[in-house]
């Protein structure tokens, strides 16, 4: 390996030795955007205050995201020679003595702690990576994530960072894209594209400049994955992106990011200049002659800019509107005319292991036709949400009830939703699909990049469908008619089933727009819109039926078909809805059961959540019996 | 040329693919794009006004017209929308009396609705300019209002 990179890592290491200590206790503290939003900093600041003022010897770190967002705000304790413990649901008090307990005595307080990594816990708490959340994981994007101080250079060295770089290097270029294609690896951006291909097609046109661009643009309106990679492993990016540069021949890249992520754009700052100091980034990278250098451009709300053309029309100044057909591919003829390279960003971040480790060990994980890990961020109806990371071949089933923990209150699983907008929702009889590209493209799904909502009892599928017509509606550029008028009009249809103005043939007719908004639309967003549509009807047309033919929504969502109702035989009239009603729709006296003005309300359903849950007093009704007596005016 | 876009300004060549950065840059600083803004901006590049505009309005970021102190920004992720978001947003726009996109009168707060914030283990999530209020029910949009109050 390149001499100048062992002298490099050999200073690494020892830096680290030296910043570390690792004679005295390490707290780390989860600080991505989600630890952060639970309380985090106060958490950092409250133990800062702690040390300082009682002189306690330890070091604090800020990490990113371990993944396991639902149990935040989260500290690790790893004291000298003890397995690393997570305390979860940390407030600035519980901190205080978890450092008066553990720290400065030997209580590891079972009743705050998670459970430990590793081997040789105390007994009374659980092992995590081995656990449910863990064990079926496979860390290989987010391996970083979490464990890692993302701004210091130093600590990603130390875990086998820029040694990648440091051997494609001294690669010839060819066998970089060998090794790539020999990988399998496919693109992490949704489409699934073999990234070997890509490369070499880059790698082919002679020009005088060339351009490597990372999409961070992560348009799906439900998913975290990319900023977290960003926020918690950014140099990994940024090796990534270098390799691909030496391997097409190109000096400058871009980091297209979507507007709303300030620490992303932080921590990526903050690594560039890192990287440059130590001459793993800049001119004569690593003394080898390869010059390449970053630039940040933060994307500025349009969700059609993560589409390639149209991203690079956006870098270039313009309205981001993808380019019309027939267009010259972005590998030859991408940013200002030039041959342009365009990945996501956890297909760059694994790049470098690819190399480092080898395409064999690359492929021994997932299927053989989707090698490696999916990296999916876990919400909606679960009791776990969070980050994570599986191997690709694993069914829905296992992520949803072993690494999810199962649907929130015990309720009724119903769908599970995967590829944003562009993709379907999948019911219970699919959940033993493996989760790769293409079993969940042939299930009437997606991958794409990572979003994955589970849906269950209390969510309305059409609703679900018009949420993101509604979304793709007004995220169309416009260019195609039949995109632009096509979404509009059955966004309107849509709209008029959950109103209760659904008629019948609504349902064919939705399924022949969506296959002429397909057929005529010249980029993926148009393309692919009317799929949550067309996957829910598949699976759950009983449900549009039922709206249209009845006027009822059984998830009891749509507001204009249901109606709220005391019942008086539970009610104690113990007034509280009456209160908490914003509207004052609600009358009744004390010992008189209470009643809803159904003229007055507007469906708020705040008394229906008011109303304590052992008398349950307040009901929703739906259908076409109920709508008409509230109508009528008769009691609600 | 206002002062405050002048100072922006300066940091740039006048580069054409310099617009959308510009226009971030000047929104940063004042809050929103007014005309004589775009106007100064088109000026420094030397471009029509018009250009400007089209691309500016193309951008969801850009907003065009004085907004109000404090942003409360209301997560429509797919998270928080399967788990109530709608029915928060439908209490905020009660509570402060404007819908969404909107200021209100005093020009305290403005309403607007996102996507995912990268907390949806929270959902449903509503952002108040940096502070983050998670796991919400409709009848807490009053005391989000009342915490975030700048004079509190
Ligand atoms: C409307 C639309 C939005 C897209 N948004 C993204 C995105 O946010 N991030 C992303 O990586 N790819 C996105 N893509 C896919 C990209 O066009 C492109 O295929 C991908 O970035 C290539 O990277 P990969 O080969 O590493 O997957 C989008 C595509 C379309 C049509
Ligand atoms: S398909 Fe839709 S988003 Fe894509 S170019 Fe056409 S109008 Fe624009
Ligand atoms: S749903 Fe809302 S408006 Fe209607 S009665 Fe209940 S609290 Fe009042
Ligand atoms: S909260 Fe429930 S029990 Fe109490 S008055 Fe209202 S409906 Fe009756
Ligand atoms: S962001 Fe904190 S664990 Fe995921
Ligand atoms: S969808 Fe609201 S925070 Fe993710």
């Amino acid at each position: 390996m390149i001499q100048k990179f062992d002298v490099i890592e050999k200073e690494a290491l020892e830096n680290l030795e030296k910043e570390q200590k690792s004679d005295i206790p390490q707290i780390y503290v989860g600080c991505a955007t989600c630890g952060n939003a639970t309380g985090a900093q106060s958490v950092v600041q409250t133990i800062t205050d702690k040390l300082e003022k009682e002189n306690i010897k330890a070091e604090i770190k800020e990490v990113g995201c371990i993944g396991m967002c639902f149990a935040e705000v989260l500290l690790d304790v790893i004291k000298p020679g003890q397995p690393r413990i997570s305390y979860h649901g940390v407030t600035p008090e519980t901190a205080e003595e978890i450092v008066d307990s553990y720290l400065v005595k030997d209580d590891h307080r079972p009743d705050l702690a998670l459970g430990y990594f590793g081997e040789g816990g105390p007994a009374d708490v659980e092992r995590i990576d081995t656990g449910d959340v863990f064990k079926n994981q496979q860390r290989v994007i987010l391996k970083n994530c979490g464990i890692i101080d993302p701004e210091n250079i130093n600590e990603y060295i130390a875990h086998g960072g820029y040694k990648g770089l440091a051997e494609a290097l001294e690669m010839k270029q060819e066998d970089i894209i060998s090794v790539l294609k020999d990988s399998g690896l496919r693109g992490r951006g949704g489409a699934g594209f073999p990234a070997g291909r890509k490369w070499e097609s880059c790698l082919k046109p002679q020009a005088d400049q060339k351009y490597v661009i990372c999409n961070a643009d992560e348009g799906d309106p439900g998913a975290f994955m990319d900023r977290s990679v960003l926020e918690g492993d950014p140099h990994s990016v940024i090796e990534g992106m270098t390799i691909a540069g030496y391997t097409i021949g190109s000096s400058k890249g871009y980091f297209y990011v979507r507007a709303e992520y300030p620490l992303a754009i932080k921590r990526l700052r903050k690594a560039i200049a890192q990287a440059k100091e130590k001459n793993l980034l800049g001119d004569d990278i690593l003394g080898t002659g390869f010059n390449f250098d970053l630039e940040i451009f933060q994307g500025a709300g349009a969700f059609v800019c993560g589409e390639s053309t149209a991203l690079v029309m956006s870098i270039e100044g313009n309205r981001g509107w993808p380019k019309p057909l027939p267009r010259p591919r972005t590998t030859e003829e991408g940013l200002w005319g030039k041959p342009t390279l365009l990945n996501n960003v956890k297909t760059f971040s694994v790049v470098p292991q690819v190399l480092s480790k080898g395409a064999d060990w690359f492929k021994s994980i997932g299927t053989e036709g989707s090698p490696g890990t999916a990296v999916f961020a876990l919400t909606g109806k679960i009791n776990r949400s969070g980050l994570i990371e599986v191997p690709m071949g694993i069914e829905l089933k296992k992520i949803i009830y072993e690494i999810g923990g199962g649907i929130l209150d015990d309720k009724k699983f119903k769908a599970v939703q995967t590829g944003g907008p562009s993709g379907g929702c999948l019911p219970e009889d699919k959940l033993h699909l493996a989760v790769d590209f293409d079993t969940l493209v042939k299930a009437g799904s997606m991958m794409g990049s990572g979003g994955m909502v589970v849906i269950d009892e209390s969510t309305c599928m059409v609703d679900v469908a018009r949420y993101f017509l509604d979304f793709t509606f007004e995220e169309s550029c416009g260019q195609c008619v039949p995109c632009r008028q096509g979404t509009q009009q059955m966004l309107e249809i849509l709209n008029d089933i959950c109103e209760g103005r659904g008629r019948e043939g609504d349902i064919e007719y939705l399924l022949e727009m969506g296959d002429s908004i397909i057929k005529g639309s010249i980029c993926g967003l148009g393309q692919t819109a009317p799929n949550p549509v067309l996957s829910t009807i598949q699976y759950f047309r009983d449900e549009y039926e039922a709206h249209i033919k009845d006027h009822a929504c059984p998830a009891l969502v749509c507001k204009n078909l249901i109606v709220f109702h005391i019942d008086e035989e539970k009610c104690t009239a113990c007034g509280r809805c009456r209160k908490a009603c914003p509207v004052e729709a609600i009358s009744g006296e004390k010992k008189v059961p209470h009643t809803i003005d159904q003229n007055k309300c507007t469906k708020c359903g705040i008394c229906f959540q008011e109303c304590p849950e052992r008398f349950s007093a307040v009901v929703r009704l739906t259908g076409k019996e109920n709508l008409a007596a509230a109508a009528s005016g008769k009691e609600g | 040329m206002q002062e405050q876009t002048k100072k922006v300004l300066s940091g740039f060549e006048g580069k054409p693919n310099e617009v959308i950065p510009m226009l971030q840059a000047v929104q940063n600083e004042i809050g929103y794009l007014p005309e004589e803004a775009i106007r100064d901006i088109a000026d420094h590049i030397g471009i029509p006004e018009s250009k400007v505009y089209g691309t500016a309005t193309f951008y969801s970021q850009f907003y065009f017209s004085r907004r109000g102190d404090r942003s409360v920004k209301v997560c429509l992720g797919t998270a928080c929308h399967v788990r109530g978001g709608m029915q928060v947003m439908d209490a905020l726009e009660r509570e402060m009396g404007i819908k969404a996109g909107e200021n209100t009168p005093d020009y305290k707060f403005s309403l607007e609705r996102v996507n995912c914030v990268g907390s949806c283990a929270l959902a449903p999530v509503v952002m108040v300019d940096d502070d983050v209020f998670g796991r919400l029910v409709p009848k807490q949009a009053k005391e989000v209002l009342e915490k975030s109050d700048p004079k509190v």
